[in-house]
């Protein structure tokens, strides 16, 4: 009852605000990419032609699939790396370095992109001079770039969700005679799942979205997305970046109402089993 | 993996176990001092040495010559990062930007995350997804998205004007406005996620118990409510501030001669100029500045790890 009262109060005012703040830009993109004038801001009637030229453009379309390559292995190693991380963070206990760690996994998080970039830059021009390798720089140092900031991220989704897991089902496994590999692999793992998709989702955005750290640490060979959309922004607005706009906002959109669906079922269940299961205490 | 569950078993075995142990914690601990920790000290090494025209354009740092080992150490990128006002300029201009778009974030977010963390089970799961959403589609579009809206002939311009309300546009673009406007769309999301997570976690009993001993809302909100959030307030800010103040893409795009930020010019130090020691004096710099804002948000995050 309290809860219907208080609905239209200076909160929930906020909270509409900041979401029309939030989406009506994204709105405008979409709307104008369907302008059939190339001056974006003014409205000439509708018209498709710039999905057509987007699918013409060939540089865009090979930084899309670099862009993709990259991102999927990026994020596929940080959630290795990311995983291990939040296991030894959250079920060691004390060990030395461990401080060294937690540091070098919070970090990344808010380091400013400009230092990411300069610093692994310098790194590979040293590698290269001491052992000769990485030679040309390119899809391999971003790999490895994104790799390194996304494991923090994967961390720390990861961590979250082994804080909340039940502890003592690893240690009654344990307790009956099974290894720690095995554990992990057959108790641990199952459990953790659904924070490891969301993880790899996450590392997968952020490596398709970098644009300052590639940057640094690309060579000539390489170029992503972002890198060719912001050769192209700089110049100023054009339509054919709307259209590519407008289909990213699709598939994320798509892909978290996907999302939405399946956690909502997934909590259903778990609602009627806790139901079920609280019957048949009685 | 405590002491005494491993007692049992036979010696050989926990000796594997420990092995096995220390190489887990190895692999994270390896990959991030290699790609992570030691890159800085190449940063501090080179910010120490004196640019040539060479590939890689920077001098050595040591050098075996004569029998004799030369040690070079230059601080003359330091004293010239002091002696030009440019340098002085971007970093102030930097931290009032960034300290400005934090606020302004957090008076938006915050009574977002609020609204959302007393919204019922079904709404809160959507409603979170709703603001993070933008986050994961594409930055660099996001702050794109701006350029239309406020330039000269862009969207609110032709608005005003088309309703008679102005006769000649307002100057948004390259502004400081146009920059402020974009750090906060850009990085909102990131302010009311920590802060959702903090008050929604906080027990209403402690709401109910403040309301039932006669406290109203207003100071309830300030001596129960805010002191909870704590947490939230400051992860949220230093996810907001710190990044902010290295920022690049926002100045470079909808910014203008006079926004001065020091994201800009240690790129354009480094990319133009192919003056390597001084964008790293200028990283080091930066590093220095956000060297305290960083430790405090690492502590609060390290809290939320163990």
């Amino acid at each position: 009852m309290m809860r219907t009262l208080r609905r239209f109060n200076f909160s929930t005012v906020m909270l509409v605000l900041g979401l029309l703040f939030l989406y009506l830009p994204m709105v405008v993109l979409v709307v104008y990419s369907f302008n059939a004038s190339k001056l974006v801001t003014v409205w000439a009637g509708f018209s498709t032609q710039w999905y057509g030229e987007l699918f013409r453009d060939q540089q865009i379309l090979s930084a899309v699939w670099t862009s993709l390559r990259i991102a999927f292995f990026a994020a596929s190693m940080a959630v290795c790396l990311g995983t291990v991380a939040a296991f030894v963070m959250t079920r060691f206990g004390h060990f030395r370095g461990k401080t060294a760690l937690s540091s070098m996994v919070t970090a990344p998080l808010v380091m400013p992109e400009v230092i990411t970039g300069l610093s692994l830059l310098l790194l590979f021009v040293q590698m290269a001079q001491i052992t000769g390798w990485p030679a040309d720089r390119g899809m391999a140092t971003i790999w490895i770039a994104h790799t390194t900031f996304c494991s923090a991220y994967v961390a720390v989704v990861v961590a979250a969700r082994l804080r909340e897991v039940d502890h003592s089902i690893e240690e009654a496994a344990m307790d009956l005679g099974s290894p720690p590999l095995k554990t992990f692999f057959s108790i641990t793992l199952p459990i953790i799942t659904p924070a490891l998709v969301a993880g790899w989702l996450l590392a997968f955005t952020l490596s398709l979205d970098d644009l300052v750290i590639a940057s640094f640490v690309s060579g000539p060979g390489a170029n992503t997305l972002p890198m060719v959309v912001f050769s192209s922004v700089r110049m100023g607005v054009s339509p054919k970046i709307n259209a590519l706009a407008t289909l990213i906002i699709l598939t994320v959109s798509l892909a978290t109402l996907l999302a939405w669906f399946f956690m909502r079922r997934s909590e259903t269940k778990r609602g009627a089993a806790l139901q079920e299961a609280a019957l048949h205490d009685d | 993996m405590k002491p005494s569950r491993l007692s049992a078993r036979p010696a050989t075995m926990l000796k594997r176990w420990q092995l096995g142990r220390r190489a887990v914690i190895a692999l994270p601990l390896v990959w991030l001092t290699l790609f992570f920790l030691l890159p800085f000290a190449l940063v501090l090494k080179i910010s120490l040495s004196e640019a040539a025209i060479a590939i890689p354009p920077y001098g050595p740092l040591l050098e075996y010559a004569d029998q004799t080992l030369h040690v070079f150490l230059n601080l003359g990128n330091y004293l010239f990062l002091l002696s030009d006002s440019l340098y002085i300029a971007a970093y102030w201009g930097s931290v009032k930007t960034a300290f400005i778009a934090t606020a302004a974030c957090l008076l938006l977010g915050y009574p977002m995350a609020y609204a959302m963390a007393r919204a019922s089970a079904r709404w809160q799961l959507l409603l979170l997804l709703l603001v993070m959403l933008p986050s994961w589609t594409s930055f660099l579009i996001r702050v794109y998205a701006w350029m239309g809206i406020l330039s000269n002939n862009g969207l609110i311009n032709n608005l005003l004007i088309g309703l008679g309300l102005i006769d000649t546009p307002l100057r948004m673009m390259n502004t400081q406005f146009a920059v402020t406007i974009g750090i906060v769309y850009a990085y909102l999301p990131f302010m009311v996620l920590p802060l959702y997570a903090h008050l929604t976690r906080m027990d209403n009993s402690l709401l109910e118990a403040a309301s039932d001993l006669g406290s109203r809302k207003l100071n309830t909100f300030i001596k129960v409510t805010l002191p909870l959030s704590m947490g939230g307030i400051v992860a949220g800010s230093m996810l907001v501030f710190i990044p902010a103040v290295g920022e690049f893409v926002i100045p470079e795009l909808l910014g203008g001669p006079d926004t001065l930020m020091i994201g800009k010019v240690l790129w354009e130090e480094f990319f133009l100029n192919r003056d390597w020691p001084v964008a790293s004096a200028l990283a080091m710099v930066m590093l220095l500045l956000l060297l305290v804002p960083i430790v405090w948000f690492h502590r609060y995050q390290s809290r939320e790890l163990e």
